[in-house]
């Protein structure tokens, strides 16, 4: 994986992740020093979908989102953009992206990124096999218009 | 990516962007009065008063046009992070940034229609220094006459004769920035 998939990915992680998953996996952890580049602040954004995934774009409607950016004392910048309105949550998915970028990476990932892509695929998978219990089979009988 | 690109926006957003409007609307509904203005630090060569005018009056929905050596990688990058403001041409801007000899010529902007005269282009003109002195101003929001040192007289003198229709200007040295709207008339 590319430096560029690499971050997008782990961003793409941080922006969906629950925050009481992300909060009980970093606030165990010291908070580094750091400096904002833009302090915590709620907006929305445009979800646009493709029909079937490949049809022309549509607007889905818009989803209340968080952004913010800041730079550790080491120079590292951290950017996050988190669905909700938690800033708080904000701000630990910039620390992690900014420590993502430094000597700790090895460590954010294996005790914060690793665990919580693990706790969010068992959502997803739970939820996924809850839904399809309720799945019901259609067939068609053959009907002789003929 | 560049810090001087990330660095340098407002500490406090609302609060800091508040002052700024106002001491932007102060400024252009008293023409001739100067204003000082704090909270941006902008890369060279733009000054503190344009970077908090920027921070203040431009978002994604306002096109910015950087004329002459303000077109340069950092002021981009700068007005990118801070704004998301998008770059266009002289003829399709919102605002229009630059030193006075940079920014002509001066028929290139937009200054309105007859239905229309709020589609015009607001000019953010880099000085060296601004003060109340020099060119004689008249009209709404100014009581007797002010003075304010203005580049060129004739430019403003024909501006302000297609009332309504014409650009607006802000002049901008160090923290301190005064404005001309389209309204004042100037005499030399």
């Amino acid at each position: 994986m590319t430096e560029m998939t690499a971050r997008k990915d782990w961003m793409s992680l941080l922006a969906k992740a629950p925050p009481k998953a992300l909060a009980a996996l970093w606030d165990t952890r010291e908070t580094p020093d750091f400096t904002w580049l833009r302090a915590p602040e709620i907006g929305a954004a445009m979800v646009r979908g493709r029909m079937g995934g490949t049809g022309a774009p549509f607007n889905m409607g818009e989803m209340t989102v968080t952004r913010c950016s800041l730079q550790l004392d080491g120079g590292a910048v951290g950017h996050a953009y988190v669905q909700g309105r938690d800033k708080a949550h904000a701000e630990r998915a910039a620390l992690v992206d900014a420590l993502m970028q430094t000597d700790a990476a090895d460590r954010v990932r294996a005790e914060v990124l690793d665990p919580l892509r693990a706790d969010m695929t068992e959502r997803a998978e739970a939820r996924a096999a809850r839904a399809a219990a309720t799945k019901v089979e259609f067939f068609t009988l053959v009907r002789g218009e003929d | 990516m560049d810090a001087a690109v990330l660095n340098g926006g407002f500490g406090d957003a609302p609060i800091d962007a508040a002052r700024a409007f106002r001491a932007a609307m102060q400024a252009m509904a008293r023409p001739g009065t100067i204003h000082e203005v704090t909270g941006a630090e902008p890369p060279a060569p733009l000054s503190t008063a344009t970077g908090v005018l920027i921070l203040t009056l431009c978002d994604p929905e306002t096109g910015v046009h950087l004329a002459g050596g303000h077109d340069c990688a950092e002021v981009r990058g700068w007005i990118t992070f801070h704004t998301g403001a998008p770059f266009v041409s002289a003829e399709d801007c919102d605002f229009a940034l630059g030193t006075w000899e940079a920014l002509h010529p001066l028929d290139r902007f937009r200054i309105g229609t007859a239905q229309y005269p709020d589609r015009s282009a607001t000019l953010i003109v880099e000085r060296a220094e601004v003060r109340a002195e020099g060119a004689i101003l008249t009209g709404p929001g100014i009581r007797d006459t002010a003075r304010l040192s203005l580049p060129d007289v004739a430019a403003f003198r024909a501006n302000a004769s297609r009332f309504p229709l014409g650009w607006d200007a802000y002049f901008c040295a160090a923290n301190r920035l005064a404005a001309l709207p389209r309204s004042t008339q100037v005499e030399g």
